[in-house]
């Protein structure tokens, strides 16, 4: 059994590094890291089997970040769940940090795939679930994709592959973080994502949907899309708010790639810790 | 690993396709990805002996690249198979990110490299991917001369770790290489000395360039002519001292004129030892459909261009 409340708190503390680590780069994409914290936090310290002792073990789950930019997220994350310590936010995105502004395998303890230009994360998955087949390996592979990213067709390419009758692809589980919002404007400003669970099933796959937000909701649905794995890929659309979190930041593209200045961060902590909106 | 005889007029392509199976077994490893061209790449040969070992990924070669990345991250080593012109430009940017920053050890099979693609015309011929391939980071680029070094530059890339990029040809190209043959990474093969002038060649303009420096021998002219089956490491010191000893080069390939083999050489002398360069190659078009022979003679790629070539040179 999942314990909600300590999961939600681990969820917290990691938004408190997202916004520390923007902040003090001055840089970083803060709208998608809140939106994503949750779910990170229900992989890496819930769902996935991994270890950091020993990130490179054979039979563990692997993940990719296929929305790449998103790293404050997922290098918190990483950071909190103990792959490395947190004091290395402090250099994100500075020259000769291991924090590059966008995921390096080479060079991070726990990254299972660099990343960086949308659109090619699920077909790195995809090709991890083949390999693992082929090894006899029963690990899952978690792909996490941005709604505004799922207009690169090389997902689609992924998807339908995936979910062709005679592929036989499993245990694979791509997540999206239907934050609505993207670089310039809202997704359905741009290119309206509409139903993607839909558009998965008529592809092949079993889609389930959560909210991504609700820890409960979203843990219970990570397990029952990791059991459906077994049987072919699996999508969960997690509904999301791009900056969620910190009020003024929500919702607004405008909080896609900036970061907080002193009293943005300062409002953003008192939020975070409890404090009035 | 059954080698051609000299002599011998053999699709480099089928070359390759042989070599995957004979060398299964060394290599268990290896798996192979079409994108549903291997009975055109001869990767077919791999699908039947080896079915568990074959991924058909469809008409998707941006998908099958970046999925080919991720199983070498299982320590598989993944042949991706398809069409040059679509490795590297289609699929240039999953190359780029998937494969070559985290360098990974994914091996990349150009098929139909350079002009013959069967009449094709401009879209299939592909006459930019040495130069695209070779300014990855972590990329190195192999361009066998003949069906003997392609069965050596396939070895040669699975035991290479990290990204490797090899050009196939499919046009017959006659063996000219013999049974003890060596291929080294970075390494150019001298096949005449001279300080005439140096011509260096690559890919199936070796055959064509050998039998222009015998004729020119023939004629007097000490050429120096070196085949480099290594684009990227270069033999920079072969350059040097051919730029050294000769005090020109001539380059010779089935690629266009800017960024390979002749863009490569220019780079070297331009830094270690100036010198004059003749390119020979594509110039700055596309290609057009028309009978192989008919084009290179077009763009003035035959034994005869070369051998006039440099005759204008020394004159």
């Amino acid at each position: 059994m999942a314990d909600i409340t300590h999961l939600k708190e681990q969820a917290r503390q990691i938004r408190l590094l997202i916004l520390k680590t923007i902040h003090n780069a001055g840089v970083g994409h803060t709208g998608g890291s809140l939106s994503e914290a949750d779910i990170l936090t229900a992989l890496f310290f819930h769902i996935m089997n991994v270890n950091p002792e020993k990130p490179d073990m054979e039979g563990r789950d692997r993940f990719i970040l296929s929305k790449g930019h998103a790293t404050p997220g997922y290098y918190s994350t990483l950071a909190h769940r103990g792959f490395f310590s947190t004091e290395l936010l402090d250099g994100f995105d500075s020259l000769g940090s291991i924090l590059q502004g966008h995921p390096d395998m080479v060079k991070i303890p726990g990254v299972d795939m660099s990343s960086g230009s949308l659109g090619q994360g699920l077909s790195c998955g995809l090709g991890m679930s083949m390999a693992g087949r082929l090894r006899g390996l029963d690990f899952h592979t978690y792909v996490l994709i941005g709604d505004g990213e799922s207009a690169e067709g090389q997902n689609w390419e992924a998807i339908l592959y995936s979910g062709a009758a005679n592929t036989r692809v499993s245990r694979l589980i791509a997540i999206v973080d239907y934050n609505d919002v993207q670089l310039a404007s809202r997704t359905d400003e741009a290119v309206a994502m509409g139903d993607m669970a839909a558009k998965y099933r008529t592809m092949g796959w079993t889609a389930l949907e959560c909210d991504g937000h609700d820890m409960e909701d979203l843990v219970s649905t990570l397990e029952q899309a990791r059991i459906k794995s077994e049987q072919g890929p699996v999508a969960v659309i997690a509904k999301t708010v791009k900056g969620k979190g910190v009020s003024f930041m929500e919702g607004r593209y405008q909080w896609h790639g900036k970061a907080p200045n002193d009293d943005e961060y300062e409002k953003a902590v008192l939020e975070l810790s409890g404090g009035s909106k | 690993m059954k080698l051609p005889s000299i002599g011998e007029n053999i699709m480099p392509r089928v070359s390759f396709g042989e070599s995957l199976v004979e060398l299964a077994d060394d290599f268990p490893e290896l798996v192979v990805l079409d994108a549903d061209v291997c009975a055109s790449t001869q990767t077919v040969f791999f699908r039947d002996a080896h079915p568990d070992r074959f991924f058909q990924m469809g008409i998707a070669e941006n998908n099958m690249v970046s999925a080919a990345a991720g199983m070498s991250t299982l320590g598989y080593t993944p042949m991706v198979s398809t069409f040059a012109v679509f490795l590297a430009g289609r699929s240039l940017d999953q190359i780029r990110v998937s494969v070559a920053y985290p360098s990974l050890n994914v091996k990349l099979n150009g098929a139909y490299g350079g002009l013959p693609t069967g009449k094709a015309g401009a879209t299939h011929s592909s006459v930019e991917d040495i130069a695209v391939m070779r300014c990855l980071p972590h990329m190195k680029v192999l361009v066998p001369g003949d069906p003997l070094e392609t069965k050596l530059a396939v070895k040669l890339a699975l035991e290479t770790p990290g990204p490797v990029y090899l050009r196939t040809v499919r046009c017959p190209v006659p063996v000219v290489f013999g049974q003890n043959h060596h291929m080294e990474l970075g390494k150019a093969a001298m096949l005449h000395d001279g300080q005439d002038i140096a011509l260096i060649s690559t890919g199936m303009m070796t055959p064509k360039a050998l039998a222009a420096a015998e004729e020119l021998g023939k004629q007097g002219i000490r050429v120096r002519h070196l085949h480099m089956g290594t684009i990227k490491p270069l033999d920079d010191q072969a350059v040097i001292e051919a730029a050294r000893d000769c005090g020109h080069i001539v380059t010779v390939e089935n690629h266009s004129v800017m960024g390979g083999l002749g863009g490569a050489v220019a780079e070297t002398v331009t830094r270690y030892s100036p010198c004059r360069v003749t390119r020979m190659g594509f110039p700055d078009v596309f290609m057009e459909s028309g009978d192989n022979e008919s084009i290179f003679s077009k763009h003035e790629m035959n034994t005869s261009d070369i051998v006039s070539t440099i005759r204008k040179i020394l004159a």
